[in-house]
């Protein structure tokens, strides 16, 4: 159902430039969190991976930013409704973090600095699809942008991109991350439109 | 955790403007009337859909300001000059024109009646207007409201809280970043003092957010206040550090940001 809202004519993106249903352009990058900012330093900064049988692989900050990293050009989506299109990060694929972890999990709860957690399908993580990110634009992650180093799921709504990201847990059964609980998609898929539970 | 304030499907909603109510040169009210509105909590947001006459549309988050009241629902507009959604909500929707809208959105950003913590609220700009909600849905607790507005014209919401601030325990400190004479040379004023709460306090100064005003204004980590901050990402960013470094810790304090909305 659509109610015509009158005298409303709006202001239409060039052709071909896409964007999923709902989203409007922004070329700033706005902030969206729930508290505070954790400011972490990288000094005490650690990235583990625990499966669901308990074990578990753990990079401090000079390991895990001795690992191979990639350049990411990358569009995003932010469920307050902004995109932002081909933002550049710098991260580690997490294909290069999961590689030889011997799981049968589904699902993956990221956790962050500041008790943060989202879940995701584990697939979602796999095959080039996501990152940790801890640069952004050439210099490092600003903390307010998620710093020292962010999850980077750029086929998600951005929530799904947890800042602050310290670890991932691996779960054999689906579990609500922090906004997931209060209502939001558990998956959140931008072209799909899926924002809240039940879209 | 909190538990799920959104369990149920958000479904659009046609509302009808009732009334609309300029707040500021540049904010706007619009009363609604949104038929099986299931309710809300104080500090939730809805979604705005607006429709155009060949299908295109747009989509925008405002907060709710009005308390929970039945099928009643106010929103204040902020607008913003080059904006695609809020000139046409401030400057063309009229009374009897439909809406469309789907909520409410958010559950952690939320104030609920039974909290018996006094309510520390930081606004700015246009920030206020969940906490205004807030204001608007307490009764008894004690309640101190920061809001960092450009000048005094930019207040939303100034003769309401005045008059809040008269016959309940609402204590007011205005904070004016461009007022007149707030320029380089201009000499603060001190640092408000809160220590009466309600009964007409209100203090007010040039300048921007600093430690002086929340030793001065805001309730003491002992007092273990629930802290709201909303308004543009500086602004929550600079309280959000001062409000942690004054000893408030972090879980007591729940930020909304915003960055333009056009």
């Amino acid at each position: 159902m659509n109610v015509i809202s009158r005298g409303f004519s709006g202001r239409r993106r060039p052709e071909g430039q896409k964007l999923p249903p709902g989203q409007y352009l922004e070329k700033d990058f706005p902030v969206l969190s729930a508290g505070p900012t954790p400011r972490v330093r990288t000094d005490r900064w650690e990235f583990t991976i625990t499966t669901e049988t308990g074990d578990g692989r753990r990079w401090d900050w000079a390991e895990f930013t001795a690992l191979p990293a990639e350049d990411i050009t990358v569009d995003i989506h932010c469920v307050t409704k902004w995109s932002k299109l081909g933002t550049k990060w710098r991260g580690v694929s997490c294909d290069v973090l999961l590689d030889g972890v011997a799981t049968n999990a589904g699902y993956v709860m990221a956790r962050s600095y500041g008790d943060y957690t989202t879940n995701l399908p584990l697939p979602d993580l796999r095959n080039g699809k996501a990152w940790v990110a801890y640069q952004y634009d050439g210099a490092p992650l600003h903390p307010e942008h998620g710093g020292p180093a962010r999850l980077l799921v750029p086929h998600l709504y951005f929530w799904k991109s947890a800042k602050w990201v310290t670890g991932l847990t691996l779960m054999t059964h689906d579990e609500h991350g922090f906004w997931e609980e209060l209502g939001y998609h558990d998956y959140g898929d931008p072209w799909r439109e899926q924002r809240y539970q039940g879209d | 955790m909190a538990r799920a304030a959104v369990p149920r499907r958000l479904t659009w909603h046609v509302a009808t403007v009732a009334a609309v109510k300029d707040e500021t040169v540049s904010a706007r009210t619009l009363v609604l009337d949104v038929p099986g509105w299931p309710g809300h909590l104080a500090g939730q947001h809805v979604d705005v859909k607006l429709t155009a006459e060949d299908g295109y549309s747009a989509q925008r988050s405002y907060s709710i300001a009005s308390a929970p009241d039945g099928s009643r629902l106010e929103l204040t507009v902020q607008r913003i000059a080059d904006g695609e959604v809020s000139p046409y909500l401030t400057e063309v929707l009229a009374p009897g024109d439909p809406l469309e809208l789907r909520g409410p959105i958010g559950g952690w950003f939320v104030w609920r009646p039974d909290s018996p913590a006094p309510l520390l609220l930081l606004a700015g700009g246009s920030g206020v207007v969940p906490l205004m909600a807030m204001i608007r849905a307490s009764t008894t607790v004690p309640v101190r409201l920061i809001y960092s507005a450009r000048t005094p014209a930019d207040v939303i919401y100034a003769p309401e809280l005045t008059e809040r601030s008269l016959v309940s325990p609402l204590t007011l400190t205005y904070l004016y970043t461009r007022s007149p004479g707030s320029g380089r040379n201009a000499a603060l004023s001190p640092a408000p003092d809160a220590a009466r709460d309600g009964a007409g306090a209100v203090a007010a100064r040039s300048g921007r957010i600093d430690a002086a005003v929340i030793d001065g204004a805001a309730f003491s980590p002992d007092e273990k206040p629930a802290i709201f901050v909303c308004g543009p990402s500086g602004f929550v960013e600079a309280a959000a550090d001062l409000l942690t470094a004054a000893g408030h810790p972090a879980a007591t304090i729940k930020t909304e940001r915003f960055g333009p909305t056009s």
